[in-house]
């Protein structure tokens, strides 16, 4: 079972609800795709039990065989080469490792070489196995590293959360591809209403079951409430906004390890979503 | 024209309300919203124009003719980002494709075509004031260059304005490298977490490796005193400006769901923010 927590907005709690929920799952699997910013290690703190280099492949020019002719850079889309002053140079920031400048040289002049931009790394955490993606700062793009994280996620049978990246591009819709069930984390603010319609339009789009936790739930009205009530979202869960998780949270500390009121919150949530994924696949098999 | 950019690393840390309320204080004649994968500046700011919308093409699709594909394979083996599938037809997953050509030229039966792809679409608004913002579409890619268009948008009808204030994107990827380039000052918002903190480490070493001068400031100040002045020490030893606290204020959720700024409220958080700014400006135009 694969639930991704997804939000469109940032800081509404999606590394929460991930966390707390694998926390207090008997045994999981907690995926970190924020590859840009994972947060999800500082709270787990895993025990190391390994890691890997995450490549990818970047052009090199044989500068002996090159006779200027070009093509390779008619071919990239993405401007990624330039023959400037009788040399061939490569941009490795925009390059997209299609492998065509390679593949149709006529010269047989370039080669590939690897780059690093990342790594994955796997940890324990008491009941919950930590994959956590990060992305070298001045990369443009983490999307290599999520691929990887979503085939280790795919081998996978024990339950498994895949906290996401923010936004609704193409990252986010790789996070969510695999997904049995979404979570959609949303505050109760305009800005919050908006980025939701966002991933709900997103999980619609791609015919994903989802539900909405609604998080910092302050008394009066709450515009992502009503947002859920209008279109007919099933709301799972609704977090008060606490000054005591806030703290628990700003300090890295997992709540549902803390104190045994959270621990009932969170159970609970995992309660009614795993019901939603069994109704899901009885319904949809 | 001097440019401030409002990054965050981390999400929700209030870039966007900051932003409005620096745009109100400064009577900004530009600004930009480059959060292109989730804008949210457009709510706060009221326009009394309607905007110039023109379609943003991303890269293109490759799409193939069933009539001529042979159904060599060869596009299929050659696709980097595992973009063609096949069941009784060769066909491209529109959303994988990442428009690169392989499939196109390597077709001996020229059966594959790159056609143009809507990716987004960009809105400009200008009265006195301009105002540049776009939307990414749902499952895009190409989000830098985006970024790279809304700025391009801005500054070409943009005349005699001092300070253009521009709202970035959460992360530290393509978008964020894409906001960096030609800005004056790098504001980072963040809040006192230990999530915040290891954000804004990483947004950091971003915005130095591009060689632009970065300014600090800590939301929700005292949610968490502690971590406060762990940010505040550590910005120190960086030789970082930390150009003010704003303290947790209630009032900022009401200004937000209102369509309001902070500063029209006249709550705390608005105050602080004042303040800041006036430490931006000195920062942005005593040094020069």
């Amino acid at each position: 079972m694969k639930i991704a927590v997804l939000s469109g907005k940032g800081g509404t709690g999606k590394t929460l609800v991930s966390v707390n929920l694998a926390a207090v799952a008997k045994e999981a699997f907690y995926i970190d795709c924020d590859v840009e910013e994972p947060n999800g290690h500082l709270f787990f703190e895993p025990k190391p039990i390994g890691s890997e280099k995450i490549v990818i492949k970047i052009p090199v020019v044989d500068e002996k065989l090159c006779n200027g002719c070009r093509k390779c850079v008619e071919f990239c889309k993405f401007n990624a080469l330039a023959y400037i002053n009788n040399k061939l140079i490569v941009f490795d920031d925009v390059c997209h490792s299609c492998g065509g400048c390679m593949l149709f040289c006529p010269e047989k002049a370039l080669t590939e070489q690897e780059k690093m931009i990342g790594q994955v790394q796997y940890g324990n955490s008491e009941n919950v196995t930590v994959v956590t993606g990060i992305l070298n700062t001045g990369e443009a793009s983490g999307t290599p590293i999520i691929k990887k994280l979503l085939n280790y996620a795919k081998r996978e049978q024990a339950i498994t959360f895949i906290d996401c990246p923010p936004g609704s591009a193409c990252i986010v819709m790789e996070s969510i591809k695999d997904a049995d069930y979404c979570i959609l984390v949303a505050e109760p603010t305009l800005f919050g209403v908006h980025n939701l319609n966002m991933v709900y339009e997103l999980v619609k789009l791609f015919h994903k079951p989802y539900g909405v936790v609604l998080n910092k739930c302050l008394e009066g009205e709450n515009p992502a409430e009503k947002f859920c009530i209008e279109k007919g979202i099933k709301i799972l869960e609704k977090i008060p906004f606490d000054n005591e998780l806030g703290k628990l949270n700003s300090n890295a500390l997992i709540s549902v390890r803390e104190y045994e009121k959270y621990k009932e919150l969170f159970a609970s949530l995992l309660q009614i979503v795993t019901e939603e994924v069994q109704h899901e696949a009885a319904v949809n098999p | 024209m001097k440019q401030l950019l409002i990054l965050s690393g981390k999400g929700g840390t209030g870039k966007t309300t900051l932003a409005g309320a620096f745009i109100k204080l400064a009577k900004a004649k530009a600004y930009a919203d480059c959060d292109v994968d989730a804008p949210n500046l457009h709510l706060v700011m009221e326009q009394s124009v309607a905007p110039k919308r023109t379609d943003y093409y991303g890269l293109p699709k490759a799409v193939i003719n069933a009539d001529q594909c042979i159904q060599c394979d060869l596009c299929r083996q050659n696709c980097r980002f595992e973009a063609i599938n096949v069941n009784d037809k060769y066909k491209v997953d529109y959303y994988s494709c990442e428009g690169c050509g392989v499939c196109e030229t390597i077709c001996p039966a020229t059966a594959i075509s790159l056609k143009p792809a809507v990716a987004g679409e960009l809105m400009l608004y200008a009265d006195e004031n301009v105002f540049s913002t776009a939307q990414l579409k749902m499952g895009s890619g190409t989000s830098g260059m985006l970024v790279t268009e809304v700025k391009k948008q801005m500054n070409l009808v943009t005349k005699d304005a001092e300070l253009a204030i521009i709202d970035g994107s959460p992360g530290i990827g393509c978008p964020v490298i894409a906001s960096l380039s030609g800005v004056d000052l790098v504001l980072i918002v963040t809040e006192p977490s230990i999530s915040g903190i290891s954000d804004m480490e990483r947004i950091i070493k971003t915005a130095e490796q591009f060689q632009i001068q970065i300014a600090v400031c800590i939301n929700k100040y005292d949610t968490n005193l502690v971590n406060t002045e762990k940010i505040e020490s550590f910005c120190k030893k960086l030789n970082l400006s930390v150009v003010g606290r704003i303290p947790f204020d209630s009032n900022a959720v009401k200004a937000i769901n209102n369509g309001l700024s902070i500063i029209d409220l006249g709550c705390t958080s608005g105050r602080a923010a004042r303040a800041i700014f006036d430490e931006i400006v000195k920062i942005l135009f005593n040094e020069s």
